[in-house]
């Protein structure tokens, strides 16, 4: 099978990954990176996701992967490393969100990227420098006692100059992480995230499980995200054992993706208002967002969805009677969240607060390689729904909604377009949702194997890259949008006053745990 | 501002009846004399500390203020602060980069106090268990006195557990 142009113009053997979206796979060498990437990223491409392997028992050394966007279509890239000197050429220039990839790569596996930033990202001081715990001769059960990390964070110096640090233990109900905001006054000069604090071995957890039974942890990543996560674990694993689930669960799968997206939006749409002094906002939309809820718990098993989506399908049915709650769920939503969009949209004290504040520059945003809702707020085209427009959206028809202000104003509007999207969308397949199986068996042997997963979860997209061997998971790796997304959000609070923070970091909401594995 | 007004008025009141305690899911015998307890049944400050979940509990925590379970009409608040808390809810298996911070997170807590661990992960360590990453159950590391299983707990269960935690046992 010939590659595609885009592909076949950088000169290497690709071959089809067997996936439900687009994807290819080449091996390169280490001394052609830069300049793969550099043409990539020239023609537009940019880079998902970025990750390393310990293939020594296969007498290879170590492998560093890359799934890149070329030309809509999905490219994973293989670059062997040699075993005694795993390092390769700084990536960070040409994408900057793999500047933190490489130093999470270098943390978990020894494997270097010739980068000026050297400090550690997910290795606070909980094992140490020279230990490495993704590779295979490492067990998962070592442990070494807690002690207190001295990060070096980049210092501002000047006059007025002072440093506000926030967290690991944030004042909300959210997840922790450390700001390190440099202010003058109320004035941020400079933000510094520091991450991490939430890493608990996802990817070391998924090496040796049945491939079935990595769908309970894939789930379980970014709880927020589970529907999305689910799926792209179940696309690479029924892509790399060759099972096609049925037509009906793939539906399915789309009813319940866009009901984890309605749910989120709602929640954070509450969250806006009230972070924008309307505690109004955040009764009602939660009030709704309790009722998606309480009809998923209902129809669909679990008030989150989680375990739904399956490798092979979905986990249950959903009869006539349960389509008509939800299409008259989702009719009653849209009509009242036009009511509360009314609100917003006139309420002056609040657009204040949402106008020209956190603002993301699409330039900057392509720059950064800016993905999911936060991208397209600040005018990035990119919605895996959209295109590659993976089944069923490509029956589906999602319309794009696209801001270009880039401010906390542009993601509420992204937010409200998506939102009502969603619920027609929930409602089309409510009532064309054809009869059939709503699960295929999972085949148990076969040799080794890759399978790709890619899909638009609420908050961008999910990436799931898995290698397995004789039905073992050898190497699972997740790659949550929030890697991209979070060092815009430095970029973006910049400029603004302090207390203005939590509303910029709330119109983005980037996941804690999902970044940090 | 008339639609506001009118959206108010449209709605109602939503909250329904608080679940009882469910004295099942205490860990250890109440260790807080009764008058104290009489105390926190009027007004529980709660601090919340993720200590490494998946979010999937923080997403039910958050649901438990919305005006179906209406928590501040209980008299339970959430503050921002360890120092202003009776109460720590602690989710997540601990991760081992929070060890820490969730150590000094409890000695900022003025006695006496009390914590519930929240979800699979805080009861057992759930699917992430005990690692290099991973201290497992939030017991491992700062006492707890109920825990309140589920992936996640829903907000009723929530509740029956942090109920639990200031009801005198027997």
């Amino acid at each position: 099978m010939k590659p595609p142009a885009a592909i076949g113009a950088l000169g290497l053997a690709a071959m089809p990954i067997r996936s439900a979206v687009p994807a290819w796979h080449a091996r390169a060498e280490a001394a052609q990176l830069r300049e793969l990437c550099v043409s990539v990223a020239a023609k537009g491409g940019r880079l998902a996701a970025l990750w390393g392997a310990d293939e020594r028992d296969l007498g290879e050394g170590f492998a560093l992967h890359l799934a890149l966007i070329v030309d809509d279509l999905l490219f994973w890239l293989t670059v062997p490393l040699p075993a005694e000197a795993p390092v390769f050429p700084d990536l960070a220039d040409v994408f900057p969100a793999a500047g933190r990839m490489q130093r999470a790569i270098r943390d978990l596996l020894g494997v270097r990227a010739t980068a000026a930033d050297q400090r550690p990202w997910l290795r606070h001081a909980a094992w140490p420098e020279d230990v490495f715990p993704l590779r295979e001769d490492f067990g998962l059960e070592n442990w070494y006692g807690a002690a207190v990390e001295q990060y070096p964070f980049v210092a501002v110096a000047g006059d007025g100059v002072h440093e506000i640090p926030v967290g690991p233990v944030h004042a909300g109900i959210i997840e922790p992480g450390h700001f390190r905001f440099s202010v003058v006054g109320e004035k941020v000069l400079r933000l510094e995230e520091r991450l991490g604090y939430t890493h608990k071995a996802v990817d070391k957890l998924f090496a040796g499980r049945a491939v079935a039974a990595g769908a309970e942890l894939a789930g379980r990543i970014s709880g927020d995200s589970t529907v999305a996560y689910a799926w792209a674990y179940a696309m690479a694993v029924e892509g790399a054992t060759g099972v096609e689930p049925p037509s009906r669960a793939i539906w399915l799968r789309a009813l319940a993706l866009e009901r984890e997206r309605i749910a989120n939006h709602l929640g954070d749409l509450g969250y806006l208002g009230n972070d924008g002094g309307l505690a109004f906002g955040l009764a009602q939309f939660m009030r709704l967002k309790e009722d998606v809820l309480r009809l998923n718990a209902e129809l669909l098993g679990h008030r989150y969805m989680m375990d739904y989506v399956i490798p092979g399908g979905v986990e249950r049915n959903i009869g006539r009677h349960g389509c008509d709650e939800l299409a008259e769920q989702s009719e009653r939503l849209a009509r009242e969240v036009r009511v509360l969009k009314d609100v917003y949209d006139d309420h002056a004290g609040l657009q204040d607060r949402f106008l020209a504040c956190g603002m993301l520059a699409p330039a900057l945003a392509r720059k950064l390689g800016v993905v999911g809702l936060a991208g397209r707020a600040s005018g990035q085209p990119f919605d895996a729904r959209v295109v590659p427009g993976f089944a069923p959206y490509d029956r589906l028809g999602v319309e794009l909604h696209l801001q270009t202000t880039g401010d906390v104003a542009a993601r509420v509007a992204v937010r409200f377009a998506e939102l009502a999207e969603s619920l027609r969308l929930v409602q089309t397949i409510a009532g064309d949702l054809a009869p059939g199986q709503i699960a295929t068996p999972l085949k148990t042997a076969g040799g080794r194997a890759r399978g790709i997963g890619w899909v638009e979860g609420w908050r961008g997209e999910v990436v799931i890259a898995l290698e397995c061997d004789r039905g073992l998971i050898r190497r699972c790796h997740a790659h949550d949008p929030s890697w991209q997304n979070w060092p815009a959000l430095e970029h973006a609070v910049i400029g603004n006053i302090v207390p203005d923070f939590p509303l910029i970091n709330k119109s983005f909401n980037l996941s804690y745990s999902g970044h940090d594995l | 501002m008339l639609k506001l007004l009118k959206q108010i008025a449209v709605t109602g009141i939503k909250t329904e009846a608080a679940p009882r305690p469910d004295a099942s899911l205490r860990l250890v015998e109440q260790r807080l004399r009764d008058e104290i307890l009489a105390l926190f049944a009027g007004s529980l400050a709660i601090r919340h500390v993720d200590a490494g979940s998946c979010n999937g509990c923080e997403l039910e925590i958050h649901m438990l203020t919305n005006p179906y379970y209406n928590v501040e009409a209980l008299g339970i608040r959430f503050v921002a602060s360890p120092r202003h808390a009776d109460m720590l809810l602690v989710t997540g298996p601990v991760a081992r980069n929070m060890e820490t911070a969730l150590r000094r997170t409890y000695d900022a807590v003025p006695d006496p106090k009390l914590v519930v661990a929240v979800g699979d992960c805080g009861c057992t360590g759930g699917v992430f268990g005990e690692s290099y990453a991973s201290c497992g159950r939030v017991a491992n590391v700062i006492p707890v006195d109920v825990a309140v299983p589920g992936c996640p707990p829903t907000p009723t269960a929530l509740l029956q557990g942090i109920l639990a935690a200031i009801t005198a046992t027997g």
